[in-house]
C-alpha cells in the first residue's frame, strides 16, 4: 500500500494528467459535482458523489456510430470510430465502480460492443472509498463495500493524505508512473478509516434493506402484482431516473439527416419514455404502468435472471435524490416485499 | 393542518361526496414525498402527509383522474389553484368530478438547500416554530425554515386561492410587489454576449430527461412535438447546443401566456437549470407588451396569445427588445 | 476581385396572398432582390411557428424574415395579428438568450408592393451580412 501526502495532491494530479487525460469530480456553477477534465488549479469536489454517474465515460449519452454520404445512387458508409485516447477517472465511488462490472456484462459479452470496449480498454479507474455516506446510500444491499471499492486503484482519504492500493496491472502501472510522489505504508490507517465508516454505514436508514425475496426466477411472482398500479400512478414518465442511473444501459439508434448526409447515432433511451422499444408494429408497452414496471423488473428480476443472480442496481441513491415525485427503487423493493408477505 | 386535512378527507370519503383523495404520501425520509391517490381511511392513516416538503403541484394529475369514475378530492396550495384554473380554461379537466380543498402554504422547503449547507445523512426533520431540527447520522442540526425555503417560494406571487370548493386554514393575499422578475431584469441588463454565455452555461447541463415538460401543468398535449418521430428532433439525445436551445425555447414558448409561474419546471430539473427564468421572461414581456396578465387568475380571461389588439406593437419594436 | 465574398443565406416565409405576390411583382417590374433570399410560400404569416424559424437556422440560414399582409388586410381576417404577438415574444426571447435578434424580422408587404419587397429583402440581406454567419443558433452537424 502506498501513501500520498495531502499537500502532494495537486502535483499528483499534474503527474497523472501528464500521461493521460485526467477526469475527476469538480463542483459546477450550481455547486453540484460533475466529472470534469483536470487542469492546473482545478480542485476536486468534496461532495459524496457526482450528480450524474461515471458511466458516461464508457457509455456516453450520445455517440455517432457511422455516417453515410449519398451521391446519386452511390452510398458511402463512413466509419467514424477513432481509437480512444488513454484517460484516468479519479474519485469514482464504490457504487459507480460496481456499475462498470454490470455494464461489462452487457457490452463485453458476445457480440462485443467495440465502441464501449475501446473506452474501457483506455480508461483507468481510481476509486475513492466513501467517508461520509448519505441517507440515500444503500450499496450494501447489493453486497458492495463502500469502504473498499473496486477499480484499478483504490484510494482512501485519511487525515493527512491518501492511501492507495493497486488492484490490477493497469493500476500498478498508474502508481508506478507517479512513484516519486508516494511512500510505502501499512494498512493500519486504512483499516481504522474503514472501521469508522462501517459504523456509519450500519446506522444509515436503508442499512437493513436486503434483496431477500427478489432476483432470479421471480418474474411470474412479480409481473402481475397489484402494487405496480399505486407505485407507478404518480410517475411523470420523465427520464431522470434512467439518465442519472449508473447501470441503465438501454439505448436507441437513430439517423439524423444533416442535409448533406446521414449521421447514425445512438443515444441513451429511457424505458419511461412513450416511444421506448417502439417498433414497426407498434409499442409493446402502451401504459406508464408497463414502462415503470419494466425499469424495476429489469433491475430486480430480469438482469439477475440472465447474469448469475447479479442485480442491476448498485444502490448509489441517485434516483432517490433526483426523482421529481420521489418514487424510486427502494420504495418499489419494499412494496413488492411487503405485498409478498401479505399474500 | 395535516390532521385537519386527513379528518376532512375521511369525512368526504365516508359521506360519499368523493370516492378518492389526491394528496401526498410519506416516503422513506422526511422529505421524499410522492403524490398519491387514497381510496380508504386506512390508506390515509397509513401514509397521508402534508408538510413543508409537499412541494408537488397536484393539478396536472387531474387531467387523468377527473376522467375516472366518481368524484375526486384534491388538496391545492395557492399556486396550484392557478394551474387548476388554467387547466379548466383549456378544458383539460372535468370540474364536476373534482372537489377542491384549498390548503395554505407559507413557502415550501427544498431539501437541496439543506444539503448545500452540508447537512447529510438526514434521518428525521422536526418542523416547528419556523425552525427545522434536522436529525442526521452525523448529529442534529437546527436550521431556520426561511433558510431552507425553495427558491421559487422566495418570490411567491400569491398566497390566495383562486378556486376552491372549501378552504382549510387562513386565506392569503396576492403579492403584487413580489420580486419575481428581479433575475429576468438582471439578465436583460447584461450584454448579449453575457446573456449568451449565461444561457449556454445553464442549458449545456440539460440531459434531455424531459422532466420539466412532463411535470408542467401547462404541458398537456396528447403528443408533444418532441415525441413525434416525424418531427426530426432528437427528443432524448443531448447532442448539440442547437437541440438544447430548440427544446427550451419551444417548451417555454408553447406555455407562454398559459404558464402560471408555479415553478415546477425548475423544482424538478435534476441539473438545476433555472428554467423558470425562461417562462418569467415571457410573462414579463406579455405584461409589458399587452397589459398585466396572470394565467389562471381568471378562467374566463382571454389568453394573450389567443387574442390581439389592432394597436399592438410590431415585432421587434420598442427599444432593444 | 474578391471571389469568395460572404453571402448570407436568408429564408423568407412569404404569405401566399400578399408578399409572395409582392415577390412576383418585384420580378415582373424587374426590381432586383438578393439571390440568397430563398422564399418559402405559406398560406398566412401565422402559419409560421417558432419551430420553423429555429429549424431554418439549424439548417444553415443566417437570417429569417416573415412577410405577411399589412395589419387589417389578412386574407383570413386576423392571422397576421397573431403573428405579430407571437413574433414579438419570440424575438424578445432570442434577444434574452443572447442570440442576435437582428437575424429575424417581420415585415408587412402587400401584393402591390413589389418595390417594398425588393427594398426590404436587400436591406435585410445587408443587415444579416453585417452580422456574419449564424453561430449562436447553428447546428454543427449540419455544417459541411
Amino acid at each position: 500500500m502506498k501513501k500520498l501526502q495531502k499537500t502532494q495532491l495537486q502535483p499528483f494530479f499534474a503527474a497523472l494528467a501528464a500521461n493521460a487525460s485526467l477526469y475527476l469530480p469538480v463542483d459546477n456553477e450550481v455547486g453540484k459535482a460533475e466529472f470534469k477534465k483536470w487542469q492546473d488549479g482545478v480542485q476536486m469536489s468534496t461532495a459524496l458523489n457526482t450528480l450524474r454517474s461515471a458511466k458516461d465515460f464508457f457509455f456516453p449519452q450520445t455517440e455517432n456510430l457511422m455516417e453515410f454520404k449519398m451521391e446519386g445512387k452511390r452510398i458511402d458508409v463512413i466509419d467514424t470510430r477513432e481509437e480512444c485516447e488513454d484517460f484516468v477517472l479519479f474519485g469514482v465511488r464504490a457504487c459507480d465502480a460496481a456499475s462498470f462490472a454490470i455494464l461489462d456484462r452487457v457490452y463485453l459479452v458476445d457480440p462485443v460492443d467495440t465502441y464501449y470496449k475501446n473506452r474501457r480498454e483506455h480508461g483507468t479507474v481510481v476509486t475513492l472509498a466513501c467517508g461520509r455516506p448519505a441517507e440515500t446510500c444503500f450499496c450494501g444491499t447489493f453486497g458492495i463495500d463502500a469502504t473498499d471499492p473496486a477499480g484499478d486503484v483504490t484510494a482512501w482519504e485519511l487525515a493527512d493524505g491518501y492511501a492507495l492500493r493497486a488492484n490490477t496491472e493497469k493500476g500498478e502501472a498508474l502508481l508506478a508512473s507517479v512513484a516519486a510522489l508516494l511512500t510505502d505504508t501499512d494498512t493500519a490507517e486504512v483499516e481504522a478509516e474503514q472501521a469508522r465508516v462501517r459504523a456509519i454505514l450500519a446506522r444509515l436508514p436503508l442499512s437493513g434493506l436486503t434483496t431477500e425475496g427478489l432476483g432470479e426466477g421471480m418474474t411470474k411472482e412479480f409481473f402481475a402484482r397489484p402494487e405496480w398500479a399505486a407505485l407507478s400512478e404518480a410517475c411523470l414518465g420523465c427520464g431522470t431516473c434512467t439518465f442519472v442511473c449508473p447501470t441503465c444501459q438501454c439505448y436507441d439508434i437513430r439517423d439524423f439527416d444533416t442535409g448533406h448526409g446521414i449521421q447514425r447515432f445512438r443515444c441513451w433511451d429511457s424505458c419511461m419514455y412513450s416511444d421506448f422499444t417502439k417498433m414497426a408494429h407498434g409499442n409493446p408497452r402502451t401504459s406508464q404502468l408497463e414502462r415503470f414496471r419494466q425499469r424495476f423488473m429489469h433491475k430486480l428480476v430480469y438482469f439477475p435472471d440472465n447474469n448469475d443472480g447479479i442485480f442491476g442496481c448498485v444502490g448509489c441513491g441517485r434516483c432517490l435524490a433526483r426523482c421529481p415525485i420521489s418514487m424510486n427503487i427502494v420504495k418499489v423493493m419494499k412494496a413488492l416485499k411487503k405485498g409478498g408477505a401479505e399474500q | 393542518m395535516q390532521a385537519m386535512m386527513e379528518k376532512r378527507a375521511k369525512e368526504l370519503l365516508a359521506d360519499g361526496t368523493v370516492n378518492r383523495v389526491l394528496g401526498w404520501s410519506a416516503g422513506e425520509f422526511p422529505y421524499d414525498i410522492t403524490p398519491a391517490v387514497f381510496e380508504t381511511a386506512k390508506e390515509l392513516e397509513d401514509a397521508f402527509v402534508y408538510n413543508d416538503f409537499c412541494a408537488a403541484n397536484l393539478s396536472k394529475y387531474l387531467v387523468k383522474e377527473s376522467r375516472k369514475e366518481g368524484k375526486i378530492l384534491v388538496f391545492l396550495k395557492p399556486c396550484d389553484t392557478y394551474s387548476f384554473n388554467q387547466l379548466l380554461a383549456e378544458h383539460r379537466i372535468l370540474r364536476e368530478n373534482i372537489y377542491v380543498i384549498g390548503v395554505p402554504c407559507y413557502g415550501k422547503a427544498d431539501v437541496e438547500k439543506l444539503k448545500a449547507m452540508g447537512i447529510e445523512g438526514i434521518t428525521g426533520i422536526v418542523m416547528q416554530n419556523g425552525t427545522y431540527t434536522v436529525e442526521t447520522v452525523y448529529g442534529d442540526q437546527t436550521v431556520k425554515a426561511a433558510d431552507a425555503m425553495a427558491e421559487r417560494c422566495l418570490s411567491c406571487k400569491s398566497k390566495k386561492h383562486v378556486v376552491y370548493d372549501e378552504l382549510l386554514g387562513d386565506e392569503g393575499e396576492v403579492d403584487a410587489d413580489c420580486n419575481r422578475f428581479d433575475m429576468v431584469e438582471k439578465l436583460e441588463a447584461m450584454t448579449p454576449d453575457e446573456r449568451f454565455a449565461f444561457w449556454r452555461g445553464e442549458l449545456s447541463r440539460c440531459i434531455r430527461c424531459n422532466a420539466c415538460r412532463n411535470v408542467c401543468p401547462a404541458c398537456t398535449c396528447e403528443q408533444c412535438v418532441f415525441d413525434n418521430p416525424n418531427s426530426g428532433v432528437s427528443q432524448k439525445a443531448a447532442v448539440t447546443s442547437f437541440e438544447e436551445n430548440l427544446f427550451h425555447i419551444i417548451r417555454a414558448f408553447h406555455v407562454a401566456g398559459r404558464c402560471t409561474d408555479c415553478g415546477e419546471c425548475s423544482r424538478v430539473c435534476p441539473q438545476h437549470i433555472p428554467l423558470h427564468l425562461l417562462n418569467r421572461k415571457f410573462i414579463k414581456d406579455i405584461n409589458e407588451f399587452y397589459g398585466d396578465y396572470q394565467a389562471g387568475a381568471d378562467p374566463e380571461a382571454k389568453p394573450p396569445l389567443g387574442t390581439y389588439d389592432k394597436a399592438d406593437r410590431e415585432a421587434g419594436e420598442g427599444g432593444r427588445h | 476581385m474578391q471571389v469568395n465574398e460572404y453571402k448570407p443565406k436568408i429564408v423568407a416565409f412569404c404569405c401566399n396572398w400578399c408578399s409572395y405576390a409582392g415577390a412576383d411583382g418585384a420580378g415582373s417590374a424587374r426590381l432586383a432582390y438578393p439571390a440568397e433570399v430563398k422564399i418559402i410560400r405559406v398560406p398566412c404569416s401565422c402559419r409560421v411557428n417558432p419551430m420553423f424559424i429555429l429549424r431554418a437556422f439549424q439548417r444553415g440560414a443566417d437570417g429569417v424574415i416573415i412577410a405577411g399582409c399589412h395589419p387589417g388586410d389578412c386574407h383570413y381576417t386576423s392571422g397576421n395579428y397573431f403573428t405579430r404577438r407571437r413574433m414579438a415574444l419570440l424575438f424578445s426571447m432570442l434577444d434574452y438568450l443572447g442570440i442576435e435578434r437582428e437575424r429575424t424580422r417581420v415585415e408587412w408587404i402587400s401584393a402591390a408592393e413589389g418595390a417594398k419587397f425588393s427594398k426590404t429583402m436587400s436591406e435585410f440581406a445587408a443587415t444579416v451580412a453585417s452580422l456574419g454567419e449564424n453561430k449562436r443558433l447553428e447546428d454543427l452537424r449540419c455544417k459541411q
